[in-house]
């Protein structure tokens, strides 16, 4: 099958991007240098084109009560612009997806969802909402969406681009006007640095980003360093971290599930994973070696296989070689010994904490 | 534009070796280590590993990917390049007079299955 591409590939293509398949897309990876678009987000300012996003909009009398079924982390009651961060389970407890909640106003749900997952994720949605009283909008064919992020997005978006956003905090929205057109603004990123992401028509996707690039101020950035810089500060990417199979419990991700709010889909089975206590983990390794442990190695204590890695790099940030991996839980502390195999060899290593660099949001 | 050096032979894998005698030192081409990016880490053999022509003998780890290191030729290796341990970038800076291992030939005639300078350029479209 072929693959999509978003409102801006012809751009990418232009900027002389190394292109390559991610989430049924053809995305730019990188434009120069994975370590100088790294390195322009955690110092200055970059822009990414996020248009595989998918995004799903929820509304109707039944809107709050249905998103909260399907959802884990709680949003009754939230004050409209609200952004939650959560995921949809499957009944046994597996992720089908990791997703952000907007509340956009009274009744009316924005829902981001990974651009691998939109068919999944489409379809799970609909057939949860048959029981209930509400509209699911599948808008994913018309947003695009750029992310902004590193420590000078806040005054290059209000320079550059007149749209005010000082006074927004950590993970709230809002809609604007913008050329007679509403788009959507938030405060959120996936790089562990500030930053904005901006929803819109593709005229307005394509606009932001050349307005951007024109300032001189910002950097395009590829996929590439997008997961290095989540990697780095922990955040998981569905399909490494994430999967159906893997619970948000073993993926550390527990406080995003909040099972005291009610029923909704796969409470039972966490309810009953905290009950029992986990049987495997996501945790960090930090190895003593250059050696890069990748997606897939196994990990091994005394000769035996006690999991495997889900990525890892040399952090570009810290010069370490350090991974999150899924192992057996009794290996999970703190300080544990554990090796890495890395093609023929085996590289020791220690359980460290899974975030490598420490998260400079602005809260 | 890569930069190819003449005398030396060079594999479709894009390793280079440089011979000396009885000795040949092999690295990555010019065009490798600008494929690869910034390299992060080397993995090489241990000095008296054997190595086979066609079978790989270590990685070349950038950011984004580990690309395996296939031996152009086969023998013993003497020597490596113990710089690239804590300077794998040496690799970018300059891949030539960066050499991965010096290999005592078990076979000096192998050399006349590889690519020499100009065959190499046709063969990275340059």
């Amino acid at each position: 099958m072929e693959n999509k591409r978003t409102c801006l590939y012809d751009k990418h293509v232009a900027l002389g991007a190394l292109i390559s398949p991610f989430g049924g897309f053809d995305m730019p990876i990188q434009y120069s240098n994975i370590v100088e678009e790294h390195n322009a987000v955690r110092e200055a300012c970059g822009i990414f084109d996020v248009s595989h996003m998918g995004e799903v909009l929820v509304t109707g009398p039944e809107s709050e009560n249905f998103v909260n079924y399907i959802f884990t982390n709680d949003i009754a009651g939230a004050p409209d612009g609200k952004i939650f961060y959560g995921m949809m389970l499957h009944p046994t407890g597996g992720v089908v997806d990791d997703l952000l909640v907007y509340k956009m106003a009274d009744k009316k749900f924005f829902l981001v969802i990974n651009a691998g997952n939109i068919d999944k994720d489409v379809a799970w949605i609909m057939e949860q909402a048959q029981n209930f009283d509400v509209t699911v909008e599948h808008q994913s064919a018309y947003y695009g969406e750029v992310a902004v992020q590193g420590p000078n997005t806040e005054a290059i978006v209000e320079r550059v681009l007149g749209i005010p956003c000082a006074e927004m905090v950590f993970y709230t929205c809002k809609e604007v006007e913008y050329n007679g057109e509403t788009i959507i603004i938030s405060r959120t990123g996936y790089t562990g640095e500030d930053g904005f992401e901006l929803y819109g028509s593709h005229a307005f996707t394509n606009e932001v980003w050349d307005k951007l690039l024109a300032s001189g101020e910002v950097t395009p950035c590829g996929l590439g360093c997008r997961d290095t810089l989540r990697f780095e500060v922990g955040l998981p990417l569905y399909g490494d971290e994430l999967t159906d199979e893997i619970t948000p419990l073993e993926a550390g991700l527990g406080m995003f599930v909040k099972l005291d709010k009610g029923d909704f889909i796969g409470r039972e089975a966490i309810a009953a994973q905290k009950a029992e206590g986990l049987k495997r983990k996501i945790v960090g390794i930090e190895l003593k070696d250059k050696a890069i442990p990748r997606h897939g190695y196994d990990v091994e204590v005394d000769g035996k296989v006690i999991g495997q890695v889900t990525t890892g790099y040399n952090s570009i940030s810290t010069g370490k070689s350090v991974c999150m991996a899924l192992i057996d839980a009794e290996y999970g502390k703190l300080g544990t010994e554990v090796a890495v195999r890395i093609r023929k060899r085996v590289f020791p290593g220690v359980v460290t904490k899974k975030r490598f660099y420490e998260k400079n949001y602005k809260k | 534009m890569s930069k190819i050096v003449e005398g030396l032979y060079y594999a479709e894998s894009h390793e280079y070796v440089k011979i000396e005698g009885e000795y040949g030192y092999v690295g990555i081409t010019d065009y490798a280590q600008h494929e690869l990016g910034n390299v992060v880490y080397v993995d090489m053999p241990d000095v008296d590993d054997e190595v086979e022509a066609g079978a790989d003998f270590g990685a070349v780890e950038s950011v984004k990917a580990a690309s395996d290191l296939i031996s152009p030729v086969s023998g013993t290796v003497v020597e490596i390049n113990e710089a690239l341990n804590d300077q794998p970038e040496l690799v970018n800076a300059d891949p030539y007079a960066n050499w991965i291992i010096k290999v005592q030939l078990s076979d000096a005639s192998e050399v006349e299955k590889l690519m020499d300078a100009a065959a190499y350029k046709a063969a990275i479209g340059e």
